[in-house]
């Protein structure tokens, strides 16, 4: 296990938070909200593309160098710090793993270029219900004479109101909860029988709910054996919790960063409010979590690239305690600022409306503590 | 040139590997027992002869003190060989030979304050665990305010003469010298501390042990009165003991969140969520009854686990050369919380089992965690509490400032 960055890794995080800084602000968030663009953002997206981000686990020939998801994670943890509504979790992880690792030769060398190329973005469209819960999946995939028909309704698909292509968790046997019975396919947006409502969320990024009503997609849309989807999407599921626990560690920094400054500028009875004590063991304990989860992210990150065999316990130890960080920080973050920290125009509420939604997506951290007892025995 | 310092590296492995073959006797690569650990010092003990073996053969190539330089009895490794000769320690599961304040806290800092003959005099004892030291910082009046000490060192021209009381004074009972703090100048405050060392058998010392709330403990209160100390055993300048002092507690603060307070459990003794198997039981599905507390220990596994990847984290990061800053006090803090935490869970686990004090109809192991629950309720207080931890946190790596 190393917790180290090689010199290329280092290379890209610093230019990945030079352009989230730079390119990306805060600011630039409340613009997209502003002006309606509910997280749409094209122009940000042919940046990422020029900059190479969205290849950044694709090898550029099979077997070739790459900088992982310990270089993805560097990228995520920068667009966590400004919030920033890029496609990169939906498409440069979630997408490229789910073809990576179930994809046949065929799909992967149709998809995996465009991937890299930023040619067309994903979205995992999985949850029926409103929480997190992979299995409980009712939505229905019929064999048909040249392929599959696909029924049902997904919520809160991240992604889902401007992706190209949506990867359908359906079922093909059995009931919702079975583990054996799922299956991926892969299903142009615009196809016919797609319908998409688009969500205004809190933190502005948007989402969509989707429903299918007699979706017809060929037999080389299934991604992976039919029933045997699970075996796909866990493994999809625990990068994208390392991926989505990154971004929350940027979040949870530039909170607290922001904060500090605060507790370092804001007077009152003519002393800093940093000097009192009470602020300052809270902040203490803060850098203290800070510090720990760090260590968990890089710990995570590290343990998928070399293909060690506790990811999952990593990843659910990774997104809990992220949950709790960033849920700890943003709070302390509105709390410290007081007055100035309720109003629309000081970021430190945008911080905990996008930490609100960070902690939902792919296991809250009550969700991740249940499974880390399971898979510690108890 | 990189390839000349890999094979001498793998010459060093070869040739420690066939020493600790030859040298490490084979009770000593068994896992260390409470009652065989070994202190060293004149009136030390050996439960086990064969650690009294280990002990001279280490002390022998100052490998007690692998970094250390050969002049002072240590082993004149560098960094690199350190590294291998503690691999190679590991792969045998050595014991480690000597526990000492000495080779911990004491040797690194007389190694950066003493003068030449000082170290010449002190540290080859150390080494070979023939002087055991113990440590004279706080009194009963000062805690958590150490600088506020008040054991008096006077100036009688030829020697020292010193008058007053420490506390929490560890081994103090067992131990041949100390090294201990004492203000030489009342009108100040950290600039009228020195650090002076001193034998126990000198008259007008003596050392009383401290019953705790966890039953015997190796503290002590240690009396002074009219102590003759020779004026050549002041390390550094009269009044620049405050440096040394808070370098020292550094060297403390990482001996004891290296080791995490022995969070492991120690012999004998299960975790929190084995315990609960045992006295609370599972549903069908193998899961914790109590669904309450299966989540609180959860969080305290998942501190646990996070707290160890830090550890290992900042290790790598100090082998790679990367700057750690005051790392010390956040493993202290959070090694505090953990170890506490993790003793409720037991004690919460084992139920009325765990409610034992001595003799029968108690598991021996539930007894022992009994006592290491109390026990374990003084890691947020020795060696700078947890609210003084925090207060560095906040000013040295933070950077928040004092009241103006």
């Amino acid at each position: 296990m190393t917790f180290l960055l090689t010199e290329d890794q280092e290379m890209l995080r610093e230019t990945a938070m030079a352009f989230a800084r730079d390119e990306l602000p805060v600011t630039h968030l409340r613009q997209l909200r502003d002006s309606g663009a509910n997280g749409k953002d094209p122009a940000t997206r042919q940046k990422l593309a020029e900059l190479g981000f969205f290849g950044v686990i694709v090898p550029e020939e099979p077997g070739g160098e790459h900088f992982g998801l310990v270089g993805l994670g560097q990228i995520l943890e920068a667009q966590g710090r400004t919030l920033a509504a890029t496609p990169l979790l939906q498409t440069a992880l979630i997408g490229a793993s789910t073809i990576q690792l179930g994809g046949s030769p065929a799909q992967q060398a149709e998809w995996l270029p465009k991937i890299a190329g930023g040619e067309v973005t994903f979205a995992l469209a999985l949850d029926e219900s409103a929480h997190f819960n992979p299995l409980n999946v009712a939505t229905e995939a019929e064999r048909n004479g040249q392929g599959y028909t696909l029924n049902g309704e997904k919520r809160y698909v991240p992604d889902g109101h401007h992706a190209d292509m949506l990867i359908v968790v359906a079922r093909t046997f059995g009931e919702p909860g079975d583990r054996h019975g799922l299956s991926l396919f892969l299903v142009p947006a615009n196809a016919k029988g797609v319908s998409i409502q688009e969500l205004k969320t809190v933190d502005s990024h948007g989402a969509a709910n989707i429903t299918f009503t007699d979706v017809m997609v060929g037999a080389d849309a299934l991604i992976g054996a039919a029933d045997e989807g699970a075996d796909i999407l866990e493994p999809v599921l625990d990068r994208a919790a390392i991926g989505q626990a990154a971004e929350m560690l940027g979040s949870s920094q530039a909170a607290f960063d922001m904060t500090l400054e605060y507790l370092n500028s804001r007077k009152q009875f003519g002393q800093l409010i940093g000097s009192f004590q009470s602020l300052q063991h809270r902040a203490a304990k803060m850098f203290t979590e800070i510090e720990m989860t760090r260590s968990c992210i890089a710990a995570a990150l590290d343990a998928v690239d070399s293909g060690r065999n506790d990811v999952a316990e990593l990843a659910s130890l990774s997104k809990a305690r992220a949950s709790e960080l960033v849920h700890l920080v943003s709070n302390e973050c509105v709390q410290m600022h007081g007055g100035i920290g309720m109003t629309d125009v000081a970021d430190p509420g945008l911080y905990m409306k996008r930490a609100r939604v960070q902690e939902a997506m792919y296991g809250s951290a009550s969700w991740h503590r249940d499974r880390y007892a399971k898979l510690n025995g108890y | 040139m990189a390839d000349t310092i890999v094979d001498e590296l793998e010459t060093f492995r070869a040739e420690t590997r066939s020493w600790l073959e030859e040298n490490c006797p084979p009770s000593m690569r068994t896992p260390m027992k409470d009652d065989e650990i070994v202190w060293g010092g004149k009136r030390g003990t050996f439960k086990n002869p064969e650690s009294k073996l280990w002990l001279d053969r280490m002390g022998e190539k100052g490998w007690t003190a692998p970094q250390w330089p050969k002049k002072y009895g240590g082993g004149g490794l560098s960094r690199a060989e350190d590294r291998v000769l503690q691999e190679e320690l590991r792969r045998i599961k050595a014991r480690p030979a000597l526990f000492s304040f000495g080779l911990w806290m004491f040797g690194p800092a007389l190694l950066e304050f003493g003068n030449e003959e000082q170290k010449l005099r002190f540290l080859p004892d150390i080494v070979k665990g023939k002087t055991r030291w113990c440590q004279g910082y706080s009194e009963p009046g000062a805690g958590s305010d150490l600088a506020d000490l008040q054991t008096r060192c006077e100036d009688k021209g030829d020697h020292y003469l010193i008058n007053g009381q420490k506390v929490w004074t560890s081994y103090a009972d067992k131990a041949d010298w100390i090294f201990c703090l004492v203000r030489t100048d009342t009108s100040v405050k950290h600039e009228g501390i020195s650090f002076i060392l001193f034998d126990m058998e000198s008259p007008g010392v003596e050392a009383r042990p401290i019953l705790l709330i966890s039953g015997e403990s190796p503290f002590c209160e240690t009396f002074f009165t009219d102590v003759k100390v020779p004026k050549d055993q002041l390390v550094g300048e009269v009044n620049g003991g405050w440096q040394i002092a808070k370098r020292l507690l550094q060297f403390e603060r990482s001996s004891i969140s290296a080791g995490g307070f022995g969070g492991t459990g120690g012999s004998g003794i299960l975790g929190p969520d084995e315990y609960a198997k045992i006295h609370i039981g599972t549903d069908s599905d193998g899961k914790l009854l109590d669904g309450d507390l299966r989540g609180r220990i959860t969080d305290h596994k998942m501190y646990a686990k996070a707290f160890n990847l830090t550890v290992a984290r900042q290790t790598e990061q100090a082998k790679a050369g990367q700057a750690v800053s005051h790392t010390a006090s956040i493993l202290k803090y959070g090694a505090a919380k953990m170890n506490q935490d993790r003793h409720e869970l037991l004690i919460e686990a084992l139920g009325s089992e765990g409610l034992g004090w001595e003799g029968e109809g108690f598991d021996k192991g539930a007894k022992k965690v009994t006592r290491q629950w109390l026990r374990s309720k003084g890691n947020s207080i020795e060696g700078g509490t947890s609210e003084i931890n925090l207060n560095v946190i906040s000013k040295r790596v933070l950077g928040l400032k004092d009241h103006q």
